[in-house]
């Protein structure tokens, strides 16, 4: 096996490299630790939130390898040379994303909680550019749910996204 | 979460024989279902044997014409593959109807097999379950059992199967491969998973040290008569009451071949050859769509709470082949149901 099972053995961890937002990390974590409890308590990373813990809400949604995902369902052990976006890469030189403007915008929730989740969600919805109509928006979006019921306002907002075509914070 | 050795296969070979030197190792790779069971304690594996790094996310064609899905392709790539959506449309349906794109981004296709039910004294270690420690009972049976089985249930295990997946594979003959220690086999999908009867906390035919490899598709000639109608509490993101995949090859007006598998009502997808043999040979209609059903559900039985699957599967059986016969299959982002 690879070195990494040598590390296994080693009650301190297992070593990663995990590239977060752009900032290159390499760190030691426990078998048990999940992706979402590492950029929030190794890394101070806290803009990804907690919600049900089990792959149920999108609250912890971050962009892995290109791809949005659950972290809360993934042992960070297994994601060693990985990129990461959470909500605190999206903005460039104090400039919010699109995403983040049309949040604000359209008053898009009223807690805040499952917001960045959200956002993750939505930007990566962008990218993946299979939602046109309105039911495509609200059934891509499904992975993401918001107890304060701001859903009207979230899809607004990301159809206003779509129409105006921009992905980044850079203009 | 017990805490567990963490172990990266390099090799095949590697994973099979940390698995095999283990009785209590699990093979892991999207992790959307294990590491929730292991946050439940309802699975505490002492070693997790993690596969992500094996060459298994190739799409290739198979000299019968058909294809090979290798078994870590994630459930979101498998859907949008050009050569599935072409010719496996009904399978890219089934796995679109499931889950939430981030976890159909992580899910793959060989963990998909081997979801494990979503029965809720399954997932709660202060009940007991005979899935989970067997011999303890089964609170179900005379418990909240709205979302539990009509068929092939035993007096041990009333459970359904979570996967829409594999209702579209089962619909589709695909065939299992999986690697041991005894060497490579092939397992058809009605031969992969298993009824509970006295054994239910067994989900699958797999033997512990075998690593599922990949899922072949046959060549598959139904054209656009095929559906996937997925019934659930709401309309996104839940698991199915009940579900029906249908695919039809019509010629001159007259079903010359019929596929009729279901979700949601069984521990493993439910196929039914008798109820495809009633429609082959007549023309598709609405009394024979029936009669199909009626032969699907013929040994149906609720219980308390799971009455209505069995009107609510009847009238799906009929919507679903009415469905394909039309050429008309069930969106799954326009959620009405025609």
């Amino acid at each position: 096996m690879s070195p990494s099972q040598e590390a296994s053995a080693d009650a301190a961890g297992i070593p990663v490299t995990l590239t977060v937002n752009g900032t290159t990390h390499r760190l030691t974590v426990q078998p048990t630790a999940v992706l979402l409890d590492v950029l929030r308590e190794r890394l101070q990373l806290t803009g990804t939130k907690k919600g049900c813990d089990h792959g149920q809400c999108g609250a912890c949604t971050v962009i892995l390898d290109g791809r949005r995902v659950n972290s809360c369902m993934v042992l960070a052990a297994m994601k060693d040379g990985s990129s990461v976006t959470t909500i605190e890469g999206l903005a460039e030189d104090g400039r919010l994303h699109p995403m983040q403007q049309a949040f604000i915008e359209h008053d898009a929730f009223q807690c805040g909680y499952c917001t960045p989740g959200q956002i993750m969600s939505a930007v990566a919805l962008l990218e993946e550019g299979r939602a046109n109509t309105v039911e495509e928006i609200r059934e891509y979006m499904s992975g993401n749910l918001c107890r304060c019921g701001a859903y009207v306002n979230i899809v607004a907002a990301i159809q206003q996204v779509l129409a105006t075509g921009r992905r980044s914070a850079t203009p | 979460m017990n805490n567990f050795e963490y172990l990266r296969a390099e090799t095949l070979d590697q994973a099979v024989a940390a698995a095999a030197a283990n009785p209590a190792a699990k093979f892991i790779a999207g992790g959307t279902n294990l590491v929730d069971l292991m946050k439940y304690n309802v699975e505490r594996p002492e070693r997790v044997i993690d596969i992500t790094r094996l060459p298994l996310r190739e799409i290739a064609p198979t000299e019968e014409g058909g294809l090979l899905i290798g078994a870590l392709v994630p459930n979101s790539d498998l859907a949008y593959d050009e050569r599935i959506q072409a010719c496996y449309p009904l399978l890219a349906s089934a796995i679109l109807a499931g889950a939430s794109p981030q976890l159909r981004n992580s899910a793959t296709t060989g963990g998909n097999l081997l979801q494990r039910t979503r029965c809720y004294y399954f997932y709660d270690p202060g009940t007991p379950c005979n899935k989970r420690e067997p011999g303890t009972g089964c609170p179900a049976i005379e418990g909240q059992n709205r979302i539990h089985a009509i068929l092939g249930t035993s007096e041990h295990c009333i459970a359904t199967h979570p996967s829409d997946m594999c209702v579209g594979l089962a619909a589709l003959e695909a065939v299992i491969h999986v690697q041991g220690q005894g060497g490579a086999r092939r397992i058809p999908i009605g031969e992969f998973h298993r009824l509970p009867g006295d054994t239910p906390h067994i989900d699958t035919t797999l033997r512990h040290d075998e690593v599922v490899t990949g899922v072949e598709l046959p060549p598959s000639d139904y054209g656009s008569n095929h559906t996937y109608l997925k019934l659930r509490d709401r309309l996104s993101y839940a698991f199915a009451l009940v579900s029906v995949a249908a695919a039809l090859k019509i010629e001159d007006g007259v079903v010359a071949k019929a596929r009729l598998a279901l979700g949601g009502v069984a521990h493993k997808p439910w196929r039914d050859t008798a109820a495809e043999a009633l429609l082959v040979g007549n023309p598709p209609g609405r009394e024979r769509f029936a009669a199909a059903a009626e032969e699907v559900l013929r040994d149906a039985r609720g219980y308390a709470h799971n009455s209505f699957k069995i009107e609510l599967a009847r009238r799906a059986i009929i919507r679903a082949l009415e469905q394909a016969a039309a050429g008309t299959p069930q969106s799954q982002t326009d959620k009405r149901i025609r």
